[in-house]
């Protein structure tokens, strides 16, 4: 009985995500294998060997070097008849890339994992996280994506396990990459940020965001954002929290100026502690809240901001 | 080209919904449906692309119940030239959807499948690269642009960290994310019209598919409770809870 764990990496280093995933495996009670498809990303294989695993395997191929479907699951399809568990992120890669193993491997799939309660049974929201489904796989090999932050992350050890190279498996043609734009930030990864804080329409306009970033970078905080704001365009599309956005659980989030949709909900009402800034004393955000403030965020920001300056 | 786009008709997303007392599921009886929001704009992206010009025909596909045929119409009524309602009173499974979506490409022969990337009561987000696999064919997920260039699609997707684009090969797949466009409402006449617009219904078994069930639903429960919290009258007091209560910061 072995588990296979697909990272998720950028031909350099790992994704944290990855380390969570590896923590749910742990749970299986399996041995486990981690797949690293990619093209000049024997780094990647060789940090990887260090996360207590059986076994690294390393598959490098110029289809794998944007991580695109078609490529990754022809590669994860032809390895998976040996395995009773095949386990992803559910990031935008896992999302991406397991639907199609399972298909390939006519297998049904468990989306967005949060709990194993039996090497079969797996806890999931359902309904944008305001309903909890415990689903048994009536498969041979389940296929499931993982929420990294419902797993604690396994830390890399002195060990190393052995690294196999496969013979690369190319998918069908017909996609190519073209190219990709990504956000630069210095700030923490959303997804692991300890501090959050996140903005909606309320701030009004992108320059006041940069409000929100002062006080993120005096916190070590990431910025995350509400979709209306994302929409409005104050915001980028991955900063947005939420049921279609990202799914963050810090130890504190901090909302400013958003409602608090059941959308956004779904995205951080499993954080520690939260805090909800809003003059709309009726805000739906402020039943989920831990400390309230009705107050102006315009005023708030940055009596905050003096606040929490070192030394006073 | 002909486009194929997929409906399915969800629990409203305004809706809160309730977990019935027996843990079987959500009690879906007398709540408001509709159709799950990223489906609203794959239809409209098929409509877009019909007045561009790169789409001669868009047929309307949904796998679900009869009630489905609302939802259908709507679509119709914003511009869908037909519809196929594969009826089924159960929930189909993802895969189970994806191979009836596949055994309709046979029938149909489309150059592009448009799909909502999830739908928001499973919330699965797997038909559209399920379908893909079947079909082998490349696929474009969580598109926020699409523009048809030569023979090939190029597809603007929204990923972990910024945005990606793919070029394509058609025929394809492609599942849309919330910013690929703001869906149109439809007008009265155009309801009307859609009223005469041709709507077939089938069953898994003329397209030659049989469910099978790739897991069971044991229980489902309400999420866990967030306890009440307070009020701070200022910024004083809160930078005070986070510090010494919380200690958070």
């Amino acid at each position: 009985m072995t588990t296979l764990v697909i990272a998720e990496h950028d031909n350099e280093s790992l994704k944290p995500a990855t380390l969570h995933v590896l923590g749910a495996a742990t749970r299986l009670g399996t041995d486990i294998e981690l797949l690293v498809m990619g093209k000049g990303c024997r780094a990647v294989a060789e940090a990887a060997a260090r996360l207590g695993v059986r076994k690294v395997l390393l598959a490098e191929h110029a289809g794998h070097e944007h991580q695109l479907a078609e490529a990754g699951a022809a590669q994860v399809a032809a390895l998976a008849g040996g395995y009773c568990h095949l386990l992803a992120p559910a990031t935008t890669f896992g999302k991406n890339l397991m639907p199609r193993v399972a298909a390939l491997l006519d297998l049904g799939m468990v989306s967005e994992v949060i709990a194993i309660e039996a090497p079969d049974t797996f806890v999931r929201p359902i309904y944008a996280g305001n309903a909890i489904a415990t689903v048994q796989s009536l498969d041979a090999i389940k296929v499931l994506t993982v929420r990294a932050i419902a797993f604690e992350a396994v830390m890399p050890g002195e060990q190393a396990a052995p690294i196999e190279v496969l013979a690369p498996v190319a998918g069908p043609a017909g996609s190519r990459f073209l190219g990709e734009e990504l956000s630069p930030s210095e700030r923490p990864e959303l997804t692991s940020a300890r501090v959050v804080i996140s903005g909606g329409r309320g701030l009004g306009s992108k320059d006041n965001f940069a409000l929100l970033e002062r006080l993120a970078d005096r916190l070590g905080a990431a910025v995350g954002a509400s979709r209306a704001a994302v929409d409005a365009g104050f915001a980028a599309n991955d900063m947005q929290v939420g049921q279609t956005g990202k799914i963050v659980a810090p130890e504190l989030y901090i909302a400013v100026g958003l409602s608090g949709a059941i959308q956004h909900l779904a995205g951080m009402k499993d954080s520690r502690v939260i805090v909800a800034i809003n003059k709309d004393a009726e805000a739906p955000i402020f039943q989920v809240a831990d400390y309230g403030l009705v107050a102006d965020l315009f005023d708030v920001l940055p009596e905050l901001e003096r606040q929490l300056a070192p030394g006073s | 080209m002909k486009v194929l786009v997929t409906i399915k008709r969800v629990i409203d997303y305004h809706v809160k919904v309730r977990v019935k007392a027996d843990q079987s599921e959500v009690d879906l009886a007398n709540v408001k449906m509709a159709a799950n929001p990223f489906c609203d704009i794959a239809v409209e992206e098929a409509v877009r692309m019909k007045e561009k010009g790169w789409v001669s025909e868009i047929v309307a596909v949904s796998v679900g119940p009869a009630a489905a045929q609302e939802q259908l119409r709507a679509a119709l009524a914003l511009g869908a030239d037909r519809a196929v309602l594969v009826q089924s009173a159960e929930v189909a499974e993802p895969l189970t959807v994806a191979r009836l979506l596949a055994a309709l490409c046979e029938r149909e022969q489309p150059g592009l499948v448009l799909l909502g990337k999830q739908s928001i009561d499973t919330d699965n987000n797997q038909v559209g690269q399920m379908l893909a696999a079947l079909k082998g064919w490349p696929q474009g997920t969580f598109a926020s642009r699409i523009e048809l260039e030569g023979d090939e699609l190029l597809v603007t997707r929204e990923v972990d960290g910024g945005l990606q684009t793919l070029a394509l090969a058609l025929p394809a797949v492609v599942t849309t994310d919330l910013r690929l466009n703001e869906p149109r409402y439809a007008s009265l006449p155009n309801i009307m019209k859609a009223k005469q617009k041709p709507l077939e219904t089938l069953t898994p078994d003329d397209l030659g598919i049989t469910p099978r069930a790739h897991s069971r639903v044991l229980r489902v429960t309400p999420p866990p409770v967030r306890k009440a919290g307070i009020k701070v009258a200022d910024v004083a007091e809160l930078v005070d809870k986070l510090k010494h209560e919380a200690k958070v910061i």
